[in-house]
């Protein structure tokens, strides 16, 4: 049981912190030969299949890093164009690694605002006064908890449909922020978070409640 | 004269003199530099505040205290959660003025002037402005403007420590949705 990621959002509904604690498990990494019996084509600033699925390598997969080193968009770390790269027969043999594309920093920064938006419509739609905003959000893969404080910050945490917990976690969050981000003089309020105590305690938060969640019972 | 200990809520202990002592250096610096009790009092406020709009998150984090419905309760939790909380005193709620948008906190005792006597030179210096401060920044950080002062102060000859609370209005701007 694992709790997939933890965002801040702030007042604006810009997002402050972003934290991804998970693994994905589908990701393959092949050694091919010229020529290419994959098909791939650009998306989005990305380079994806397109046809050709095997072994673990699926459609829709993203190129991750090419003979080790992340590439960046459509290019290699190099600079140079992937597709060009990979028509060359004497970069071969070369080692590819594909997975589900990773969110961009600014993918993320638009999910949260957006999340922000509906979160309000949440508390608009509601038949009667004074409803909260969406507090849960469920899907077959994961369950998004959101908690707004009185002061309008967002904690919000995407984990397993089946941990327990999240709640407790979610003020252990908030405690956690009122310490190490707003008592530290440096940080101001409404950015980024960027502190590294902020992150080290976050994280061993996370082992905590994960470490709960396994055995049913939430605190 | 008794001392009192300042106990954060995680049972950490710290002497309540190096508190003082660090406030007095604050003041002492700030009359030096600005060399004006009004502008000294300006800044102890604004210092104050900038305290408060952080200490609210610490308090609603470990107080798990909901909003409050009225003024009243915002006075009672003020008086008798928050001070607590921080100050280890609890003042008492007083003097609610007929419309019931104002009231008065009587300190008995203010750990910021222990040991502390003001000179004649600095007649209109609010030693402890830092906390009007504090709750008005804590404040505007759950929508509500007030209007904090003292009304009395012991460092100034008056028999009790009084901070004056008035509501302002309620902030409109940037409410959290699911609060209207």
């Amino acid at each position: 049981m694992v709790i997939f990621s933890v965002d801040v959002v702030n007042k604006a509904g810009g997002l402050i912190y972003q934290y991804d604690n998970y693994v994905p498990r589908a990701e393959a990494e092949k050694t091919f030969s010229y020529p290419l019996d994959l098909v791939l084509k650009h998306h989005d600033e990305k380079v994806i299949v397109s046809f050709g699925q095997r072994d673990g390598i699926k459609v829709g997969h993203a190129v991750l890093s090419i003979n080790g080193a992340d590439v960046m968009g459509k290019s290699t770390a190099d600079g140079k164009d992937i597709l060009e790269y990979l028509k060359d027969p004497s970069n071969y043999p070369v080692s590819i690694r594909f997975g589900r594309a990773r969110l961009s920093s600014n993918e993320k920064l638009m999910l949260a605002s957006m999340f922000h938006s509906l979160f309000a419509i949440g508390s608009q739609l509601s038949p009667e006064v004074g409803s909260s905003g969406i507090e849960m959000l469920e899907t077959d893969v994961f369950k998004l908890h959101c908690y707004q404080t009185l002061t309008g910050i967002k904690f919000i945490v995407l984990a397993d449909p089946r941990q327990t917990g999240i709640d407790a976690l979610l003020r252990k969050i908030y405690e956690v922020y009122s310490d190490f981000a707003l008592k530290n003089p440096f940080y101001s309020l409404e950015m980024p978070i960027r502190c590294e105590l902020f992150d080290q305690n976050l994280k061993s938060a996370l082992e905590v409640a994960e470490k709960a969640g396994n055995f049913g019972a939430g605190s | 004269m008794s001392r009192q200990s300042n106990r954060a809520t995680d049972n950490k202990k710290m002497n309540s003199e190096l508190f003082t002592l660090t406030y007095g250096a604050l003041v002492t610096q700030l009359c030096k530099d600005y060399e004006n009790d009004e502008e000294v009092n300006k800044q102890l406020d604004k210092m104050g505040y900038n305290i408060g709009v952080r200490l609210i998150e610490d308090f609603l984090a470990r107080s798990s205290i909901g909003r409050c419905q009225d003024f009243r309760e915002t006075a009672d939790v003020i008086a008798k959660v928050a001070f607590k909380m921080y100050l280890g005193t609890t003042p008492s709620v007083t003097n609610w003025s007929p419309a019931g948008d104002e009231f008065s906190l009587i300190l008995e005792n203010n750990p910021l002037v222990d040991f502390v006597e003001l000179p004649d030179n600095h007649s209109t210096l609010i030693y402890s402005n830092l906390l009007c401060g504090i709750l008005r920044g804590a404040l505007e950080m759950v929508q509500m403007a007030v209007d904090v002062r003292f009304a009395q102060d012991t460092l100034r000859g008056d028999n009790v420590t009084e901070i004056r609370m008035r509501f302002i209005k309620r902030i409109e701007e940037n409410l959290p949705a699911g609060d209207e």
